[in-house]
């Protein structure tokens, strides 16, 4: 399946080389604020704080999910980091070089190795092109000659996601929409990027086909050994896709864990209401997830309550949730997880019926 | 509401004064001269000189350019004669104050205009709602195809046409001319009624094709589908809620003709001999008559600017969501 | 699918008989379609959207319906309330809703029926309500529509209502225009509005699809909170089998315009018998799944309806297909014993599905 493409990274256990190593990418208090209003006339009227100081690290080969619900500054934190948009502070690391303000003259020899694959399959693609322009486009903009030519590099990868190689010289609207988030990847891949950033890949598309694409894309994290800052808003694609999973809630990350943790052992009570919310899920004794129903609208991120931005819809909030930010912090050694709130604990069994319990501790291990 | 319109008044005045300035400079670029153009044949160069000195010619551009933007908003003298704020000056071929001219020529262009616009936005929208109503069914093809002839025709072509049918020849009607409303109303609709239904057949065409295509677009919105599932009436559906989505797309293209036909519509006064803002422009022009130029263009851009105040402001009539960001 | 259902599910199954699938029901249903076609003519021919649908569903009970893009669950149900165009689709068949023929039946009936008896709510809430006109004026048209109330009365209502779906100071949101609610507060309006006349047939088209899931929950639990107090029926339309599986009493299975399998959820979704229903379910990651697994979706991508495939719609991506069925289109049925096998055991629950395939070879398949 990978014979066409030479692997950049050698393909190990990306689990064991991610902490020891420095970090492909490497993301300290990260933030971003988008001003309201402004322009000639008016005033400036305050900012969305779309990101707020958000900070994690992505191993080679690696891949990190990024799950919250709109509004929570995940895509924004996605495009950050692809530096397609500019941060208003923080640091972003990528190779141990510092890229936050890097100029698009400095950030050229390092746009084949970070690329970008967008949610929805219909507007990303130039429906004037065929689909070997938009496939070698990026070979062509970063000076790439491949040996054979472009269009045998094309035709090879739309071999490798599945395409049919006679079909380069097809238009996007030929192909269905599964189709053409295949297309999309394989432009992704055809500079060979270290790093792909993948906006709600699967989102726009049907079950079966989602799966397909997922499958996809798997198959090429593991054989390249491409990592991935992966986001999405369904927490079962994550899982499956992730080994290290961030969860954001109106521009901050409340927690991150390594997958099996986070699953099973949520400590943020925003990741227990995500996981409690998912329909259809039952735990090993076949009983529904005891459910956690979070009340209320999601804040303005204009306007975010002060302290923990959860506390107004959380059930354990106290009189200090309001006064203190709670920080990111690692709750013990190295598998731990990260999380910010001030009474981080795992879902307590005993008060099924309370108004915080959730999933029985363990109850559906992997 | 207040903000919005102080912001929008500052916005009309800086483009009114770019408009000004801009035609001024351009006037002084083209090589015709008219002081030489008002001395006649038998023209020596004292004369030309005294008609020089006369128009202020004589002057820098620049002082020229000043003299006339003070004048519009604290008067000007000229030798013994005071013209009080707003002075638009004087004529250079006759004399006469530009801002009476102007006065006494407009109320020819709102008539027409006015009436031309009740013909065509009543035919065009009426009969575009019932073409998109009707969609892919012989009455649609049928004016659509029609509409295609009408917005095709030139006011030129069609206006001689129908005056040497309709009113040479079948007698039909009246003979196109202006006569003032409070004169004589009944004069007054008669004379326009050619000019008015001339310049309607190629307006109307275009609004009954916009009208059709955003109505089209209007009833497949989801809400519309979402007001058929609650049980309510065709009529309801159209007259209440779909013809809301589909009025902004005319509207703001009403609002663009509005202030062009304002500002004169010049082949029309042209074609009917309506002596309105537009025959003026081009008699202006043709004598090179700066300060008349100068008039026109600043009423025409008055007109076309307070046309966009007024559609800008039924856009936050009709939707709430401009209203309320 | 875990094999053990929620108690009250069972316990509601069992008070009514459980499924209302295969044997009918002495009483005549709520809703009785059957043999539904619904075909729309394009520029490149005549699209089978919806070929040959067979279903019923009982007062009070939720139906679900489930496929994906294209599988012709949302045609299905617009054709219920005759929303398409008729200058533009044929619409076959028979849909008797409480004794009325909903196919052919003259607009004007239709249009008393809608929004009073038969509501509809829509996937996405900001572009489904208008834009033009505040929440209360939008609830309080449906209920003068179809009652007598005057202006005040309805406005009255449409408070009540707001306050219903769960919305704080209703009095004062119904003057708020959709664009001023959350997503989340603008589905809760659009239910209020569905509601407004207490119908007996609620058609809920992929309700939740634009929501996040935690409001998802939130909107679900409302639905059946609901559903309990006013008896309303619901068909669910979705393509998330999860959200079937918390809500739904039946599941009916599209695709390309054709049930393929029908049966009570916990049939459909624990002892599955139609290869897509099988494709379907093993397509969906699983937060208790096992990560390691890839996971098997079903190969190729769905037909044109324009041409659809000969025989059984599902043959050229089903990995059983067999020559059987290339040619003959399969009915809903029970599935058939293995010919000489002498497997006696007939596949459990009441559930159909349209497949050629034996008992033997699906249980060979599953296992």
């Amino acid at each position: 399946m990978t014979a066409a493409i030479p692997a950049q990274a050698p393909a190990g256990d990306p689990q064991s080389a991610a902490p020891t190593a420095v970090p492909l990418l490497e993301v300290s208090g990260l933030t971003k604020h988008f001003p309201i209003g402004g322009g000639l006339l008016r005033r400036k009227a305050g900012a969305v704080q779309a990101v707020d100081d958000v900070s994690f690290s992505v191993g080679a080969g690696e891949s990190f999910g990024l799950v919250g619900e709109s509004g929570c500054g995940k895509s924004t934190t996605g495009r950050l980091v692809a530096r397609l948009l500019e941060p208003s502070g923080g640091t972003i690391r990528y190779d141990g070089r510092d890229i936050t303000h890097a100029s698009r003259r400095q950030l050229a020899p390092l746009r084949s190795q970070i690329q970008v694959v967008f949610q929805d399959p219909y507007s990303s693609l130039n429906p004037r092109h065929t689909v070997g322009t938009i496939i070698s486009g990026p070979m062509k903009v970063n000076g790439i000659d491949p040996p054979g030519g472009h269009r045998k590099r094309v035709q090879e990868l739309l071999e490798i996601v599945g395409l049919n190689p006679e079909h380069y010289n097809r238009f996007p609207h030929e192909f269905s929409g599964g189709q053409r988030q295949r297309i999309g990847i394989a432009r992704a891949l055809a500079v060979e990027p270290r790093l792909v950033v993948a906006d709600e890949p699967v989102s726009a598309l049907d079950v079966s086909i989602q799966a397909q694409v997922v499958n996809l894309l798997k198959e090429l994290q593991r054989d390249l050994g491409i990592a991935f800052v992966f986001i999405a808003h369904d927490l079962a694609v994550v899982r499956h896709f992730c080994e290290r999973v961030a969860v954001m809630y109106l521009g901050k990350v409340v927690e991150v864990a390594d997958r099996a943790s986070l699953y099973t052992n949520p400590h943020h009570p925003y990741t227990h209401a995500l996981l409690s919310a998912v329909p259809g899920e039952r735990g090993a004794d076949g009983a529904r997830r005891p459910r956690v129903r979070l009340t209320g609208d999601l804040p303005s991120p204009a306007n975010p309550p002060s302290g923990c931005r959860f506390r107004t819809r959380c059930p354990k909030a106290q009189a200090v949730c309001a006064e203190q930010e709670p920080p990111l912090v690692r709750l013990g050694a190295a598998p731990a997880p990260d999380v910010a709130c001030h009474f981080p604990a795992p879902p307590d069994p005993t008060a099924a019926a309370g108004p915080v319990a959730a999933v029985p501790a363990g109850a559906a291990a992997p | 509401m207040l903000r919005f319109l102080v912001r929008r008044l500052l916005g009309a005045a800086l483009i009114l004064f770019i408009v000004i300035t801009a035609t001024f400079f351009l006037f002084f670029a083209v090589p015709d001269d008219p002081a030489r153009l008002s001395c006649g044949k038998t023209c020596t160069p004292d004369t030309l000189a005294a008609i020089r000195a006369n128009l202020g010619l004589d002057q820098s551009v620049p002082a020229q350019y000043w003299d006339y933007l003070s004048g519009i908003f604290v008067g000007r003298d000229y030798g013994e004669m005071r013209c009080d704020a707003p002075c638009l000056g004087y004529s250079f071929v006759n004399s006469e104050p530009v801002l009476d001219t102007l006065l006494d020529r407009f109320p020819a262009t709102l008539s027409l205009a006015f009436g031309a616009s009740v013909i065509f936005l009543t035919v065009g929208i009426g009969v575009g709602v019932v073409a998109a109503l009707n969609r892919g069914g012989w009455l649609d093809k049928t004016t659509m195809a029609l509409s295609l002839i009408g917005a095709s025709v030139t006011i030129q072509f069609l206006g001689v046409i129908a005056r040497y049918v309709f009113v040479d020849e079948l007698r039909w009607l009246p003979k196109p001319e202006y006569v003032p409303l409070l004169d004589d109303t009944p004069g007054w609709a008669g004379g326009l009624l050619l000019p008015w239904l001339t310049l309607a057949v190629v307006q109307a065409a275009v609004y009954t094709r916009l009208t059709r295509s955003s109505m089209v677009d209007s009833l497949q919105e989801d809400y519309v589908r979402t007001v058929r599932a609650k049980g309510l009436t065709p009529f309801q559906v159209t007259g209440k809620h779909a013809w809301r989505g589909a009025v902004t797309p005319v509207l703001t293209v009403y609002g663009i003709e509005l202030g062009t036909l304002l500002g004169g519509a010049v082949v029309t006064e042209t074609t009917f001999n309506i002596p309105g803002i537009g025959k003026l422009a081009v008699s202006s022009v043709a004598n090179s008559d700066l300060p008349m130029i100068m008039g026109v263009v600043l009423i025409a851009a008055g007109a076309m600017v307070l046309a966009n105040v007024v559609v800008d402001a039924l856009y936050a009539v009709i939707d709430p969501r401009v209203r309320l960001s | 699918m875990t094999a053990v259902q929620s108690t009250k599910k069972n316990m509601a199954d069992a008070a009514r008989g459980n499924g209302a699938a295969a044997d009918p029901a002495p009483a005549e249903p709520l809703l009785d379609v059957a043999d539904l076609k619904v075909r729309f003519r394009t520029e490149d021919g005549i699209v089978k959207a919806v070929d040959g649908l067979t279903f019923r569903l009982e007062r009070g009970r939720t139906l679900g319906i489930v496929g994906e893009s294209g599988s012709g669950k949302s045609v299905t149900n617009l054709a219920l309330l005759g929303l398409h165009n008729p200058a533009r689709s044929t619409i076959e068949g028979r849909a008797r809703f409480d004794g009325i023929d909903l196919i052919g039946a003259p607009e004007r009936r239709l249009r008393d029926l809608r929004g009073r008896r038969l509501s509809m709510i829509f996937q996405d809430p900001l572009t489904a309500l208008s834009p033009y006109y505040t929440i209360g004026e939008q609830i309080a048209e449906t209920y003068r529509r179809h009652t007598k109330a005057d202006r005040k009365a309805a406005r009255a209502r449409a408070v009540e209502m707001l306050d219903r779906v769960g919305i704080p100071q209703a009095a004062r949101r119904i003057r708020d225009y959709p664009h001023q609610f959350s997503g989340g507060m603008r589905q809760r309006a659009m239910i209020a509005m569905a509601l407004v006349c207490e119908p007996d047939l609620l058609i809920a088209d992929e309700p939740t699809t634009a929501l996040d899931v935690t409001v998802q929950a939130q909107i679900l639990d409302l639905l059946g909170e609901l559903q309990r107090d006013l008896g309303t029926a619901i068909i669910l339309v979705t393509h998330d089998l999860g959200v079937v599986e918390d809500v739904a009493d039946d599941v009916l299975v599209m695709y390309a315009g054709r049930a393929v399998e029908y049966g009570s959820t916990a049939e459909v979704l624990d002892t599955p018998q139609h290869p897509y229903t099988w494709g379907l379910l093993s397509s969906m990651p699983r937060l208790d799944g096992d990560v390691d697994e890839p996971l098997r979706p079903v190969p190729g991508s769905p037909p044109s309806l324009l041409n659809p495939p000969s025989g059984c719609a599902f043959h050229p991506r089903c990995g059983h297909a067999v020559e059987l069925c290339r040619t003959e289109r399969p009915v809903l049925a029970r599935p058939a014993l293995a010919p000489g096998s002498g497997d006696a055991v007939p596949w459990p629950g009441n559930g159909v599905s349209a497949c050629h395939l034996d008992t033997a070879t699906r249980e060979g398949a599953t296992a």
